[in-house]
């Protein structure tokens, strides 16, 4: 490892809908896949081997490379106590990592206080896409939502580029002026860090260059934005989006597999993206997404169910399985799902504590056993 | 009509609605402050479409079970409604008995509770706690249905008294286990069915069935409980009757009110304003139109003071940009990116963060939330072609000649968005912005496109200010 832990940046990739686990590690030698699965089950033919037993689905060749590499490790059975089948509540439990309690704090937000106590930078943390993840929120911490790079920033509608200048410096000198008053004091900070901050993210496009031609959809793009604002060395640390949507109750097999032909090339693009500039090293990317689906399928589809996969990718990665593939025998099931066996809260603790040596305990809001998939 | 009362006019329509327009205030100033305290207090029509023609014309809000239309179809109350205080005292019991989506899975349990608040919203807050008690939405949301006889939940009866009431401090742990005996066996019809439906699934592929309250007498605890000093065989009703009673219930929905109405902050003044709304509440009997009447009506609240003395919540802002901007008036789908805009902002409808509600007051605002909060409303406002920007511009060009300077501009925006109260370096920073633009020609026959979108710039600016992220 030729990098500190100061440069190391987290990529994080939210499969939002939720992602089925048995169409995307398929477990192709097992009988029972073919039996739960007469409908949407992928032909043992056409699944990409890993080993004898399991196997990627056939539009994630690009994840298949990378796996060659040793660059991907792939979480089975990750979930939490007590699955719930609901999106959102799901979706809270593992951005807040409170299965219990209704919590708003994100664990991303609590790891940027972490990196940058004194709040320095208020581009820590950057979010591509509208409105902030819960996993990020946490009341103090500066971040940045960004729909689109090359627009970011405040009067993006105003097409006169002279007029959008004025506004620009208006609303400097407007926010900058100090009142006698804490609500107006804290309004300034928070606009002048919001002009800050986009007026640094908006030096990161003009600055990259590369020779990686990513595809023209919302996921290659967003991670073409991470690479340029990473690229630009602005100090961002933890970069999050989303795509979209992976609840595939009905049409599953084509579009569950149009969107991993989408994620698998974009993160492949990105990783070569970063190669190509030398930062390869310094980034790995999480995959999650907030729980699993069904066993057996509906006829075109399959609903909710749980107990998931994770990924972990990038060159700093140890490649391999972690967690065990869950048995597919029906007195294995929990309630007609995947049983989970490793909580997802060991993946957020490895992270947090090997990839970016922080105390992982507040972060993920408890004592988790921990994986290898990255060493200190 | 002097500027003082249209100023004091605006106020009462930013606090009791979302704002209006000045040919509104113009008519409601005319009707003198306390009759419109009185229409405010007494909602006639809201005026909106029916929900049957909706389902029939506009398909996409007839699916309430999804968190989208459902989300949609209150934005269209809010931006439409005649009613402006029903709607945001709607918004208020919304972050006040604060149920989110995420365990309900069915968004047309919330649309049924936001239509109990309305019903319930400026009447005895006795009625009010009973029908909250028997919202499906909030038996599910805090675990009611699994109250039973012979194993009690405590989860509704908890935050019943310190969430929805007295406050943590006014009763003790006995207390709550005393009460959530009372609340046994009030739950859903069809319980068992329909939680496991809830809580794991999604509405795929067999969609949901509509649920009500049902008592199940056998599930129900007879038996003798004692509840803040009080003994009997208490039942739910009994309970509320006493907690309404409690002086800390009157402060707590009092304090809420004024901070949610009045001020951010409770200073000395509000004080003494928040006892006054307790003595009404008390001799009423526990009437929330009373409570209004004596917000609204106090000097406090006119005063100066207590203008722009909160932080606009994100559908504050939302709704009351798209009212001036007179963009939105038919039920259609734009009113589902309205909603999802002030999820961008941070609070998205039916979708809560906790029990708690929203933080509210300064905690609105972080940088992301205010990117998003100057771009819609600049967006809106900043539009020429936007009938409520039209309707401003045209007014101006009634002013002086019809030729209005960088300064007359500014002073005449700022006037007719609020009045807006700047601060000197903001106003500064303006007129410089409105210098370089140069004077705008707005008489019928010489005015062009430049000299409105001039106007319309100036209105985009003054929304980005710090000043109009207050109420």
């Amino acid at each position: 490892m030729t990098t500190t832990n100061k440069q190391r940046s987290l990529v994080v990739i939210q499969l939002a809908g939720a992602n089925d686990p048995l169409n995307t590690v398929i477990p192709y030698a097992d009988g029972h896949y073919y039996d739960f699965r007469p409908n949407v089950g992928i032909p043992t033919d056409q699944v990409i081997p890993l080993d004898g037993q399991l196997g990627l689905n056939p539009n994630m060749a690009p994840i298949k490379a990378l796996w060659d590499e040793g660059k991907v490790a792939i979480v089975n059975g990750i979930g939490y106590p007590n699955p719930t089948r609901s999106h959102f509540r799901s979706m809270d439990i593992w951005h807040t990592c409170e299965p219990e309690k209704i919590a708003t704090e994100g664990w991303l937000g609590r790891v940027i206080r972490d990196l940058d106590p004194a709040g320095q930078n208020v581009i820590t943390g950057v979010n591509f896409g509208r409105g902030l993840p819960r996993s990020m929120g946490a009341s103090g911490v500066p971040v940045a939502s960004v729909g689109n790079l090359e627009t970011y920033g405040l009067f993006p509608d105003v097409e006169e580029e002279r007029i959008r200048g004025l506004c620009l410096d208006a609303f400097g000198k407007m926010y900058g002026g100090s009142i006698q008053d804490a609500v107006m004091d804290y309004l300034g900070q928070t606009g002048r860090d919001a002009l800050k901050g986009a007026d640094i993210l908006r030096t990161a496009p003009e600055q990259y260059s590369s020779a990686v031609e990513y595809a023209e959809n919302p996921i290659a793009q967003s991670l073409k934005n991470v690479a340029q604002v990473m690229t630009a060395d602005l100090g961002t640390r933890i970069y999050y989006t989303q795509h979209g949507s992976f609840d595939t109750h009905g049409d599953e097999v084509k579009v569950h597999g149009g969107l991993w032909t989408q994620v698998s090339g974009a993160i492949s693009d990105f990783l070569a993206d970063l190669d190509e500039h030398g930062r390869g090293d310094d980034a790995i990317v999480l995959v999650w997404t907030e729980f699993g689906r069904r066993i057996r399928d509906n006829g075109t589809g399959t609903d909710h169910g749980s107990g998931g996969t994770a990924f972990i990718i990038g060159n700093p990665v140890n490649g391999g399985f972690y967690g065990q593939y869950p048995s597919l025998a029906e007195r294995d099931h929990l309630d007609g799902d995947l049983h989970w066996n490793n909580d997802f809260r060991s993946t957020y603790s490895t992270i947090a504590d090997k990839w970016l040596g922080l105390d992982p305990v507040p972060i993920v809001n408890g004592q988790f056993e921990q994986w290898d998939f990255v060493g200190n | 009509m002097s500027n003082a009362d249209i100023a004091l006019m605006a106020h009462l329509m930013r606090r009791a609605g979302f704002g209006a327009t000045r040919d509104e205030l113009e008519q409601l100033v005319e009707q003198g402050y306390e009759n419109v305290v009185e229409n405010l207090i007494n909602p006639g029509d809201p005026g909106v479409m029916p929900d049957d023609v909706i389902r029939r014309y506009h398909s996409e809000m007839a699916e309430m079970r999804e968190l989208n239309s459902a989300g949609a179809y209150w934005m269209y109350r809010m931006v439409t409604t005649r009613n402006q205080l029903e709607e945001k005292l709607a918004l208020f019991w919304h972050g006040l008995f604060a149920t989110g989506y995420s365990k309900l899975n069915q968004a047309s349990a919330l649309v049924n509770q936001i239509n109990t608040f309305r019903r319930h919203s400026l009447g005895s807050y006795k009625t009010m706690l009973v029908e909250l008690s028997k919202d499906p939405a909030m038996i599910i949301w805090l675990d009611n249905h699994d109250n039973h006889h012979d194993n009690i939940n405590e989860n509704y009866g908890r935050e019943l008294l310190e969430l929805f009431s007295m406050g943590v401090g006014n009763y003790t742990e006995d207390d709550i286990k005393e009460c959530a005996r009372a609340f046994t066996g009030w739950t859903l019809g069809n319980v068992e069915y329909m939680s496991t439906r809830a809580s794991r699934d999604s509405i795929w592929p067999y969609s949901r069935i509509n649920w009500h309250f049902n008592y199940r007498d056998y599930d129900h605890d007879d038996g003798e409980k004692t509840f803040l000093g009080h003994t009997g065989n208490f039942n739910g009703e009994d309970i509320i009757d006493i907690i309404v009673q409690q002086e800390a219930t009157a402060r707590f929905i009092c304090t809420r009110l004024f901070q949610f109405f009045a001020a951010d902050e409770v200073d000395e003044a509000g004080e003494s304003v928040i006892n006054d709304m307790m003595a009404s509440y008390f001799d009423s009997e526990y009437e929330i139109r009373s409570v209004m009447r004596t917000m609204f009506n106090s000097d406090y609240f006119r005063s100066e003071e207590a203008r722009f003395a909160r932080v606009k919540g994100p559908v504050e802002l939302v709704v009351g940009a798209v009212r001036m901007a007179g963009t939105y008036q038919e039920p259609t789908f734009g009113a589902d990116q309205l909603a999802r805009q002030t999820m961008y902002m941070g609070q998205g409808i039916f979708q809560p963060p906790s029990v708690e509600g929203w933080h509210e007051g300064a905690e609105w605002i972080d940088s992301g939330a205010l990117v998003e909060r100057v771009n819609f409303v600049g967006k809106e406002l900043g539009d020429p072609g936007n009938p409520g920007v039209k309707a401003i511009i045209d007014r101006m060009a009634r002013q002086g000649q019809g030729i209005l300077s960088p300064e007359e501009q500014v002073a005449a925006c700022a006037d007719l968005l609020g009045p807006l109260e700047l601060s000197e370096s903001t106003a500064t920073s303006i007129r410089e912005f409105a210098s370089e633009q140069g004077p705008a020609d707005l008489r019928d026959g010489s005015r062009t496109e430049a000299d409105e979108q001039r106007i319309a710039n100036l209105l985009r600016l003054l929304t980005a200010t710090r000043e109009y992220q207050l109420a």
